[in-house]
């Protein structure tokens, strides 16, 4: 937190010096661990061993804030006979198909729970990150499955929560993860210690956490822990994620994402959502209860703010047209299909993946198979050149001369050059005012896309092509005013009037909407993202609002706007007991005022404003009245916090250990060795490093892991190409332990070169003991560290961290695997050229993954070891009239 | 007129700043010198462009010009401070590595070429009708509608404002474009 967010990170130093303890648990030194109070090193990609070690530790001693977690969580809900665990299949769940390698969910349901998961395609689940929706989701519950709140009935949750943890014992943590006993057992104290009525612990991560080939589940073990000890929805508690990009939780909220459309709606699939109404009852689910059962007033409203006056009651608001999607069209698919001739046309604003994204040279070779490519950035990025100075060009892989892509390098405007809101990573929007004008051709993303929209439609007007309808009666009419030296005609559209958009207005009068409990499903108003309602509360810009923190309550509510309703904790309810009093007078937040017969407190209450804490639903009420006074929250269709997940997660309901995808160890837990259900794409160019049970994994034998530089940031394009950081980290390295350097006759400040099964990069060495070889399974095992932020372009250029992974996908959500993997190290500049490509061809044959690109995914159980061809998108028909199914390609198809 | 008595020394000794920390070292120079952030003609509430803890930021501006940039007080997040990228801001807008003119590399071109501003958004709004039509999918192999096309891809959101998401995915999802991603699946 001190190296990547170091001005958040003053809050933690402050509460150290109120007496707070801080923990830090990295596989490296860094600058936080140097003002932390504890440093435990652990072994990367075996934070589900930690952290359930800790679940373990809290369940066998019995402690469990007792009272929240019977009150506020599903301890207590009794899950079907039919379930078994990891513990009864080693490793598996009940309902896994080996074939498919995906789970039937239904066993996992609760007891009397209908068996609606049975129409479910889990495949296609997979395919369309579809848990990504429950960002603000939340699972659906029907019914009123059984409770047992003594949490002795051997189905409660509680029960099954402990026998799934019981094997994270000390002893085993300490032998998978390389952490000492004592170390381990101390963060098991401290942190429970410091949770209950009167403290709260916060868990704060980076997402690098969720670079994982079982990202989502480090993130439910960290949630199984925070409930357990109450610290949800609780001032000084909760999980939070530090994200690494302005905007780029509004980039979610608002996504440029295949599957979602703004406010976590659903992009529509082709196999389910062929109507409006199965569209919305996919997202509300007629009949559970919680605050999704309004989905369909959402949905329309965005509907209406797309298509305006064309969409009306009768064409079901124009719900047909929207695209539809049919599977994965994430963005390493997408790569995987520029590689294979079927994109034509690129894309890139303000990213770089020719140096962030995992496996660099698949997206250089991508990018060199398109008909056109649009480059929008500050600088002249690596994703803009790969044609004349990329890796492969020296190679010989890419050849300018041969290569067909034309490229458009769009210079852009900077964010002092621009007005509009980012929404940092606490789910606050700040609005930006304009500076200046931007120089020369640079110009807004608003400017490109409102100008390049208009001309698109001016080039289709007239059409009669049913296909073009959506274009044309697109609502695409933004007020423009002129800046600086636009030439007429070519106006900066006003961020404004899209923002008051996106809050949503009545259609009639156009008062903006100031909250989402105003959004009508009849058409009357509309609404681009019916989470941000609020934002443009009665004409004002909420955003921009900027009252000193210093003359308001430590909340600051008046600075910014948090959605939802300006919300700046989450689940705030669970900050009173049951009865609505808060839990100590040290930690009140939100609370029940009986005299006035209403929630109140220092923040919004995240909680209907006059239910009292003594309401009980009937039978039969579902949606918002459905959820009692007592349950906090209010997302999920039981009103609970989720230990256990019965629907929604595709790789278990329970959090388990997994070995990452490429690991030097065979799991020490269970016969299962990496996540079973996880995205593969089993290619020529996408070869993976073997892992045990598979031979030759020692040709590998290091654990390697990336992050970031206090002086740089992400790929580099925002600080190699500014000088007072390229001066601050002026190369790339790679830190070793001074073991590491002495087995591999490494000196500091000389050169190494790492391999793995897709590239060889070289650095700079740094000998230093910020890492430290650590003991696993009864033998030593070393982790190198890898800054991710160079290329060949700026003013300091380096090999690319980024270009040693393979591609490897987290099932619920498709996000890839690239914090951790194994290699070689080796002392020495790597050689250049055709001898480059030979290097790793020859590392690729000594580990037998050259002539066989199948590897064995299920390990464990009734079919273990039968070599797995990755996973067979549903694609549509491509132009070449295939069904597009890559399958086993061979080795004539490599890129060399 | 300046007489030996304005000596620092002997200001120092002869008046009430003894320690010479205060008025016995200010020189005029000193005393004339004044600040970009007082000398600006107006300053830009803002926020910081690279991560995601949203630290407020003052752009101070002086005849169309950033000429500085730094912490704001004001802001409950960040309470004036900035990191070494968020003090580097100005020099990140500032670059004279900025790429300030449209470049266009035509296909199998060895070096950039110049291109009018209007006439690359001319060209591109051709490739992409041309591109949707000819790679326009009715139907998916299983016969489902689907209207769209497979041709298009786009990356890139997480360093951009809300609205410019907003309109991106809007004129996309009108396009039939899907293939739509941003640093978030990263």
């Amino acid at each position: 937190m001190a190296e990547a967010h170091p001005v958040g990170f003053q809050w933690v130093v402050e509460a150290k010096a109120r007496g707070a303890k801080v923990i830090h648990v990295d596989p490296r030194f860094t600058r936080t661990s140097a003002l932390a109070d504890t440093f435990v090193p652990l072994r990367v990609g075996t934070d589900i061993a930690f952290l359930g070690g800790i679940v373990n530790y809290v369940l066998s001693n019995e402690l469990d804030f007792r009272e929240y977690v019977v009150s506020y969580t599903n301890a207590a809900t009794i899950v079907s006979d039919d379930f078994l665990d990891t513990e009864d299949l080693d490793g598996l769940f009940s309902g896994f198909d080996p074939e498919t390698r995906t789970y039937d969910t239904e066993s996992w349901q609760y007891a009397t729970q209908e068996q609606d998961a049975a129409g479910d395609d889990e495949a296609m689940q997979r395919e369309t990150a579809s848990a990504m929706q429950h960002e603000t989701h939340g699972m659906q519950v029907e019914g009123q499955p059984p409770r047992d709140e003594t949490l002795q009935h051997p189905n409660c949750v509680y029960q099954v929560l402990k026998r799934h943890y019981a094997r994270y014992t000390p002893e085993m943590v300490a032998r998978t993860c390389g952490v000492t006993e004592e170390a381990f057992l101390e963060v098991c104290r401290a942190w429970t210690e410091n949770s209950g009525r009167d403290r709260t612990t916060a868990l704060v991560y980076s997402v690098g956490w969720t670079q994982h080939s079982v990202g989502v589940q480090y993130i439910r073990t960290g949630a199984i822990l925070q409930l357990l000890l109450g610290n949800m929805g609780r001032p000084g508690g909760g999980i939070m994620a530090l994200r690494g990009h302005a905007s780029i939780q509004g980039s979610t909220d608002i996504p440029t994402l295949f599957n979602l459309l703004p406010g976590y709606l659903p992009m529509p699939n082709a196999q389910d959502h062929t109507t409006l109404e199965e569209w919305v009852d996919a997202v509300r689910h007629p009949g559970a209860k919680g605050f999704w059962s309004n989905a369909d007033a959402y949905g329309i409203n965005l509907l209406k703010a797309y298509w305006g006056e064309k969409a009306t009651p009768e064409n079901d608001f124009c719900f047909d047209y929207v695209p539809k999607v049919s599977g994965d069209h994430g963005t390493y698919r997408t790569v995987l299909d520029m590689i294979d001739g079927k994109v034509k046309g690129y894309f890139l604003l303000g990213q770089n993946p020719a140096v962030g994204s995992a496996h660099g040279k698949a997206q250089r070779l991508g990018m060199a198979n398109l008909d056109w490519l649009v480059v929008r950035d500050l600088f002249e990025i690596e994703s803009a050149t790969f044609w004349k100075d990329s890796p492969e060009v020296a190679t010989g892989e890419i050849v300018p001369e041969e290569c067909a892509t034309e490229v458009f390098l769009m210079p852009a405007a900077s964010h002092v050059e621009k007005e509009g809101t980012f929404t940092q990573t606490q789910r606050m929007l700040q609005w930006r005012e304009k500076a200046v004008d931007p120089p020369g051709d640079c110009r807004s993303e608003l400017w490109f896309f409102h100008h390049l929209g208009r001309m698109v439609r001016e080039r289709l007007a007239g059409s009669t092509d049913e296909r073009d309808r959506p274009l044309l009666d697109l609502a695409w009419d933004y007020p423009t005013h002129h800046a600086g030296h636009q030439p007429e005609g070519w106006g900066e559209p006003s961020a404004e009037a899209v923002l008051k958009e996106v809050n949503g207005y009545e259609v009639a009068t156009g008062r903006p909407l100031s909250t989402f409990a105003e959004m009508k499903a009849d058409g009357s108003t509309l609404g681009g993202c019916w989470i941000y309602t609020g934002v443009y509360k009665d004409g004002v810009n909420q955003a921009a609002r900027r009252k000193p923190g210093s003359e308001q309550s430590w909340v600051a509510p008046e600075w910014g706007w948090a959605w939802p309703a300006n919300r700046r904790t989450l689940y705030n309810r669970a900050s009173a007991d049951p009865e609505g009093r808060p839990w100590s007078e040290r930690k009140a937040y939100v609370w029940w005022d009986e005299e006035a017969q209403e929630w109140t407190g220092h923040d919004v209450p995240d909680f209907e404003k006059g239910k009292p804490p003594s309401y009980r639903p009937g039978p039969d009420d579902d949606g918002v009245a459905g959820i009692a006074g007592d349950d906090p929250f209010i997302m999920q269709g039981d009103g609970k916090g989720a230990l256990y997940v019965p629907a929604g997660l595709l790789d278990g309901p329970l959090p388990t250990h997994y070995e990452p995808v490429e690991s030097p160890f065979p799991n020490p837990v269970y016969g299962q060795q990496a996540n079973p259900t996880r995205k593969e794409y089993s290619r020529a160019e996408n070869r993976m490093n073997p892992s045990p049970p598979e031979e030759h994994s020692q040709v590998f034998p290091f654990v390697f892991t990336t992050s970031r530089l206090t002086e740089h940031h992400t790929a580099g394009g925002m600080s190699r190409y500014v000088a007072r950081l390229a001066e601050l980290q002026p190369e790339m390295f790679v830190e070793v332990s001074p073991e590491l350097a002495a087995e591999r006759g490494l000196e500091n400040g000389g050169w190494a070169t790492i391999v793995t099964a897709r590239a060889a990069i070289e650095a700079r060495v740094m000998v230093t003991d910020r890492l430290t070889p650590l003991r696993v399974e009864d033998r030593v095992v070393h982790q190198v560290w890898l800054p991710y932020h160079w290329g060949q372009g700026g003013i300091v250029t380096g090999d690319s961290a980024n270009d040693l992974f393979g591609i490897s996908l987290d099932p619920n959500v498709l996000i890839q695997e690239s914090k951790v993997g194994t290699c070689d190290v080796r002392a020495g500049r790597r050689p250049s050229g055709a001898d480059l490509l030979g290097l790793v061809a020859e590392y690729q044959r000594r580990a037998g993954v050259d002539h066989d690109l199948l590897r064995p995914i299920v390990t464990t159980g009734p079919g273990a070891l039968v070599d797995d061809e990755g996973d067979e998108t549903p694609r549509p028909a491509g132009d070449d009239g295939t069904d597009g199914h890559d399958g086993h390609d061979d080795t004539s198809g490599d890129h060399q | 007129m300046k007489t030996f008595l304005d000596w620092p020394v002997l200001r120092q000794l002869r008046g009430d700043d003894v320690l010479g920390r205060g008025s016995a070292v200010r020189s005029r120079r000193t005393e004339e010198l004044t600040s970009r952030t007082t000398e600006a003609d107006h300053v830009a509430r803002s926020v910081c462009p690279y991560c995601a803890v949203g630290c407020g930021q003052k752009v101070f501006v002086k005849d169309g010009e950033v000429t500085q940039i730094e912490g704001d007080p004001d802001s409950p997040v960040s309470r004036g401070r900035l990191c070494p990228k968020g003090s580097a801001s100005k020099n990140l807008v500032t670059s004279p590595l900025r790429q300030t003119k449209v470049r266009y590399r035509r296909p199998y071109g060895t070096e950039w070429e110049d291109l009018d501003l209007t006439t690359a958004m001319e060209m591109i709004a051709d490739r992409v009708v041309r591109t949707r039509r000819d790679y326009w999918q009715e139907h998916d192999e299983q016969g489902r509608r689907v209207r769209r096309t497979m041709g298009i891809a786009s990356l890139g959101g997480a360093t951009l404002d809300n609205e410019e998401n907003y309109l991106i995915k809007k004129l996309f999802t009108a396009m039939g474009a899907i293939q739509i991603e941003n640093q978030a699946r990263i």
